[in-house]
């Protein structure tokens, strides 16, 4: 009995011992080889919360805040935590009908899985806010969440600035937009853009330990893993945002634009595109909504004239004409040429503003008078000059200086999808005429028209160079960044770009003229009290091509200065599409910003001007149905794109089925 | 005779008690780490459970001190009696005990609720040890194993009555000790086996089972080879188990699941044991739903998470991302083992089921010092009720068996699991006490 018991002893012993081994080794493997449960025991218990920091705010030149943030509020959903609701009392509260609560909870479980949180209304107005905070308790749910949204101070220089959006599925493929996920906003246009990597700050991300109920508590490991957010950093403008609102006064109900230049810095000072927008159109809820209409709006307020279009610069070239004859020896200061109202060396003649016999008595006068046939003369005389084999040659050296002057290509500042206008080279003509053309072909050139096209900015930044006597610095918009003038992104701004070497003197025989053009020449009224202004006026003729006719549209209205000629603090262009004479609208509004800018008001004898200006509406009609025109040529070229792509796919399932046809044929049809 | 002679600390088993007292002290720390929260500024308040688990702690030291200054032999005259008062409050209890989750086994006293089933398993290791000790009690006649098993199962049947399944297989351990007093070999052999072979058959698949089941028949043939060759009863005995195992695992069940079952049925056996319901067996449902996860296959997944995460050392004493947060359901009652596996990890689990092996063992080696039958047998009853518990609570946490609400023994948070507990202990202390006089 006690031999058989003992035994059994040691039985019930091993039993215990063998089922606390059995569990031991599966806890080993449990928590020594499962690896998968340290991985969900993560996912269920941390919450990564991604923290975005405020925008960059951007100050204009006197430290005025021109962008900044302000707080809104998303309602959040979480369908799962939705229980017994009094929807109808919620609908009451947010302002929404029931079909429309139903509709977009159905949308978010179709998106998202219910237990997750689904933005249900965003951007709620001040109202909405208050009222559901008011009856919180009595959604469960649904939940406030704080997101920044960016306010502009004035409603100006919106392209300028530009616009902040989310970002779409294809930027997220470009290697720039690597760190962004689907929901994140990033810049669209203009500074937001350009200068996106320092306004968005860095992002936080903060481990935080959640409960069972997905509630965020402590943070997980004392935040040891956490990363702090960095705000954005700010950016301080050269821009003037007092001119600039005035500039975009002058410019209401014109189709045109107005860049201003600080020639000592490269700085915009001002920078308009007519007709603009109100920057806080696109910003918030509305603004898919409001960026369509713009987007249709003929004036086109969302292309950037100042650095996108292109316009014949007219005599508004002259300037720079003379200064090349002068540098290349084609012509001396005295030269002078007897026109009597027309230019008549090239065949048929070229009209010229002034007849009376003298007024291109010498480069002064005639660039004071805006002389036609002096200036398509010393253009072919540049050219054909003797120093060069031929007309090719020199065309090609005469496009070389315009080149150095910053023509024919993005001048460079630091606004996103700049254009550089049009410049033509000795291989362009090659092409265009076969080889078969000589100076008289390419006259129109001298006085701004023809080949060459120029964007306002590259017209302000030529005036820099003759402010500045022979260099100029890349134009900018941005001073320094969060008070840093020599951030790497704003190196290659304060480096002096030297145009192709021309002696001081000559620059002062160009300004010297320019200077006559306000005191005694065509431009007259855009003189200023105790100011030396250079300046010239222009008006191009340009032409619409519609329906495959060229049609001759109203001249623009051309201005380029800069002030004061002893100390430059200033230059600008002016650009009014299809107003008619440069001295009669652009001088003006030109000479008022530089009076503003300069002596920081307008004088009060000047009021007249101003008004006639701010009243002046210069939208040509035509505008409107060549838009309209433009935009049914584009829908038929489309349509007709897309039609040609259907064919094609029909011959090619057509040739397809035939292909196999004769292959069964072939094979099995004997 | 001279122990006898000593005063009543000296004789007390001091390693009992020290294991007793680090394992009621491991329990309130988990207890702690399960409840604390680092935003609480009190600590020590009345509302949290390790402060009540600390006064049922008080209590239950405060009775275990009773019970060591009653008479020994007091227990063995009064267990017959006591064992009745358990069956007549069992039975009490199903007419006027409380609702809990869809049983009723609890009563209610004043403002504390006691579970009858959990104090009834002390009433019945007495009156067992009391029956089987008895000097006209011959446990190798029919009639006093049936009378004996009767005495086990009776009270466990009430308990399948108040519909706590769990509570009442835990009087199934009373054959570990009927064992070790001379119930045959088959129930020991048969009752192990059939376990084993149900839960492989859930959680080993088939064609694995088949070639496990196979190779033990090969293996017993191998080492009793000589007997085979000589009866032919044992050959035909052998062939026939295996064949019944094998029916039993692959066409039985595989039916019994693929025809008989309704899939809700399939469900809860799988989640009581934290499974996925095999492919084979899962069909839609009548109403073509979705098969939803219901709250045992969450409760083990959550167990799982929080003791695998722990890994070899642990996350740290209130480090523990999934107790701290309390994704773990009953964690300071029938999961508390999850709190120590994630904070101090596998060398934690070892050390704190060597903990419990080495009181189990230390309660065995008791036993077997005592003089009188009574005492012995009751401390495998201990013993017994002690690894019952023990195994099925850690192996239902880690997966290897169905989620029944047992508790871990001075570990889960719970006065009635620890007041019985400790009971159970001090009786056996107190009778260890007197291992050299005859107790009747």
């Amino acid at each position: 009995m006690s031999t058989a018991a003992s035994s059994r002893r040691y039985i019930l012993q091993i039993i215990f011992l063998g089922v606390a081994v059995v569990i031991l080794i599966r806890l080993f493997f449990l928590q020594n080889f499962e690896s998968k449960y340290k991985i969900m025991a993560n996912d269920i218990a941390i919450y990564k919360k991604v923290v975005y920091p405020p925008r960059g705010v951007v100050y204009d030149r006197k430290g005025k805040v021109m962008l900044s943030n302000s707080t809104v509020y998303d309602l959040m959903v979480v369908p799962r935590n939705i229980k017994q609701m009094d929807t109808p009392a919620f609908c009451n509260a947010m302002g929404i009908d029931l079909p429309t609560f139903l509709k977009t909870m159905k949308l978010i479980s179709v998106r998202n899985i219910d237990v997750r949180q689904s933005i249900f209304m965003e951007q709620l107005s001040p109202e909405q806010t208050a009222r559901f905070w008011e009856n919180a308790y009595l959604f469960p749910g649904f939940e406030m969440v704080e997101r920044n949204l960016r306010e502009y101070k004035n409603e100006s220089a919106g392209l300028l600035l530009g616009y902040i959006a989310e970002v779409s599925p294809e930027m997220l493929k470009h290697p720039r937009y690597a760190s962004y996920r689907q929901g994140d906003y990033a810049g669209r246009s203009g500074l937001e853009l350009q200068y996106e990597e320092v306004l968005r700050g860095q992002r936080g991300v903060h481990f935080l330990e959640r409960d069972k109920f997905n509630r965020p508590r402590d943070p997980y490991r004392g935040g040891s893993l956490d990363t702090q957010e960095v705000s954005g950093k700010s950016l301080e403008l050269y821009l003037d945002a007092e001119l600039q609102m005035y500039a975009e006064k002058l410019m209401k109900n014109k189709i045109g634009s107005v860049v201003a230049l600080d020639p000592k810095t490269g700085g915009v000072l001002a920078m308009v595109s007519s007709p603009g927008y109100d920057p806080n159109l696109l910003r918030g809820k509305e603004r898919a909504k409001n960026y369509a209409t713009l987007y249709r709006d003929p004036t086109r307020p969302l292309f950037n004239r100042a650095t996108q279009a292109a316009y014949p610069p007219g005599s508004t070239i002259k300037p720079m004409t003379g200064l090349v004859a002068l540098n290349v020896g084609a012509i001396t200061p005295n030269f002078g040429l007897a026109c009597y109202g027309s230019y008549n060396y090239c065949g048929h003649p070229i009209k010229c503003e002034h007849k009376d016999g003298g007024h291109a008595a010498n480069f002064r006068l005639a660039l004071a008078h805006s002389c036609n046939s002096y200036f398509c003369h010393v253009f072919r005389l540049t050219i054909d000059y003797k120093s060069f084999a031929s007309v090719k040659e020199g065309l090609q050296k005469w496009h070389d200086y315009y080149y150095s002057f910053g023509f024919g290509h993005p001048v460079g500042i630091d606004i996103p999808f700049e254009k550089g206008g049009a410049l033509p080279d000795t291989n362009q003509y090659n092409r265009m005429y076969r080889f078969n053309w000589n100076s008289c072909t390419v006259v129109f050139v001298g006085m701004g028209q023809g080949e060459i096209l120029l964007t306002p900015l590259q017209m302000a930044n030529a005036m820099c160079i003759i402010a500045n006597k022979g260099y100029y610095y890349t134009p900018h918009v941005v001073k320094s960044i969060g008070g840093n003038t020599n951030d790497p992104m704003l190196k290659k701004y304060l480096q002096k770009q030297n145009v192709l070497d021309i002696p001081d003197s000559t620059f002062e025989i160009v300004q010297r003229a320019m200077q006559d053009v306000v005191e005694s020449g065509t431009a007259i009224g855009a003189k200023i009290d105790s100011v030396n202004i250079c300046a010239k006026t222009g008006t191009a003729e340009n032409k619409a091509i519609v329906n495959g006719e060229v049609i001759k549209m109203a001249n623009h209205s051309m201005f380029v200065a800069f002030a004061p000629r002893e100390n430059p603090k200033i230059a600008i262009a002016v650009a009014i599409e299809n107003a008619g004479f440069g001295a009669t609208w652009a001088a003006p509004i030109a000479s008022l910003l530089m009076e503003k800018y300069l002596k920081d008001s307008v004088s009060s004898k000047r009021k007249t001007v101003e008004d006639k200006m701010v009243n002046a509406k210069l939208i040509n009609k035509y505008v409107y149905s060549i838009d309209s025109m433009y935009r049914a040529r584009d829908q038929r070229v489309y349509q007709a794109k897309m039609e040609r792509k259907h064919l094609r796919d029909s011959i090619n399932r057509a040739s397809d089925s035939a292909a196999y046809f004769n292959w069964v044929r072939k094979h099995f049809v004997k | 005779m001279s122990n006898a002679r000593k005063s009543l600390v000296s004789r007390l088993d001091g390693i009992t008690i020290l294991l007793y007292l680090l394992l009621t002290c491991i329990g309130l720390i988990a207890i702690f780490s399960v409840e604390h929260h680092s935003t609480d500024l009190v600590i020590f308040s009345g509302e949290k459970s390790y402060m009540r688990q600390t006064m049922w702690l008080g209590v239950s030291l405060l009775v275990g001190a009773f019970i060591l200054l009653t008479d020994s032999k007091f227990f063995a005259s009064t267990a017959f009696l006591s064992y009745t008062f358990g069956i007549v409050l069992l039975v009490l209890t199903i007419f006027i005990g409380i609702g809990v989750k869809g049983s009723k086994s609890w009563l209610g006293v004043g403002g504390i609720r006691v579970q009858p089933g959990e104090v009834c398993k002390i009433f019945t290791a007495l009156a067992l040890s009391k029956f089987l000790s008895l000097q006209e009690t011959n446990f190798k006649s029919t009639r006093d194993r049936v009378i004996g098993i009767a005495m086990v199962m009776f009270p466990a049947l009430i308990v399948i009555l108040q519909n706590e399944t769990g509570l009442a297989l835990v009087y199934l351990c009373f054959f570990l000790v009927m064992y070790r007093e001379g119930l045959p070999n088959v129930f020991l052999v048969v009752g192990i086996s059939s376990v084993a072979l149900v839960l492989g058959t859930l959680l080993i698949d088939r064609k694995v089972l088949f070639i496990i089941l196979t190779a033990i028949t090969a293996l017993v043939g191998f080492l009793i080879r000589f007997e085979l060759r000589r009866n032919n009863i044992a050959r035909i005995l052998l062939i026939s188990i295996w064949g019944v195992c094998i029916i039993f695992s692959q066409l039985a069940v595989p039916f019994m699941f693929k025809h008989a079952l309704k899939p809700h049925h399939i469900d809860r056996i799988y989640s009581m044991l934290g499974k996925e319901v095999p492919v084979e067996y899962q069909r839609k449902t009548e109403d073509g739903e979705e098969r939803k996860g219901n709250s045992s296959e969450y409760n083990v997944l959550q167990s799982k998470i929080a003791i695998g995460s722990g890994g070899m050392f642990g996350k740290g004493l209130l480090n523990g991302t999934s107790t701290k947060n309390q994704f773990v359901p009953e964690q300071n009652t029938d999961f508390i083992f999850t709190a120590i596996a994630e904070q101090f990890g596998f060398a934690g689990s070892f050390v704190l089921i060597g903990l419990y092996i080495s009181l189990m063992f230390r309660i065995m080696f008791i036993a077997e010092r005592q003089r009188s039958p009574f005492s012995r047998i009751y401390a495998y009853c201990v013993s017994s009720i002690l690894f019952f518990h023990f195994a099925v609570n850690i192996s239902m946490t880690v997966g290897l068996a169905p989620v029944i609400g047992i508790t871990l023994p001075f570990l889960s948070y719970g006065g009635s699991s620890l007041l019985s507990f400790s009971i159970l202990i001090f009786i056996l202390l107190k009778l260890d006490s007197d291992r050299h006089a005859m107790i009747r």
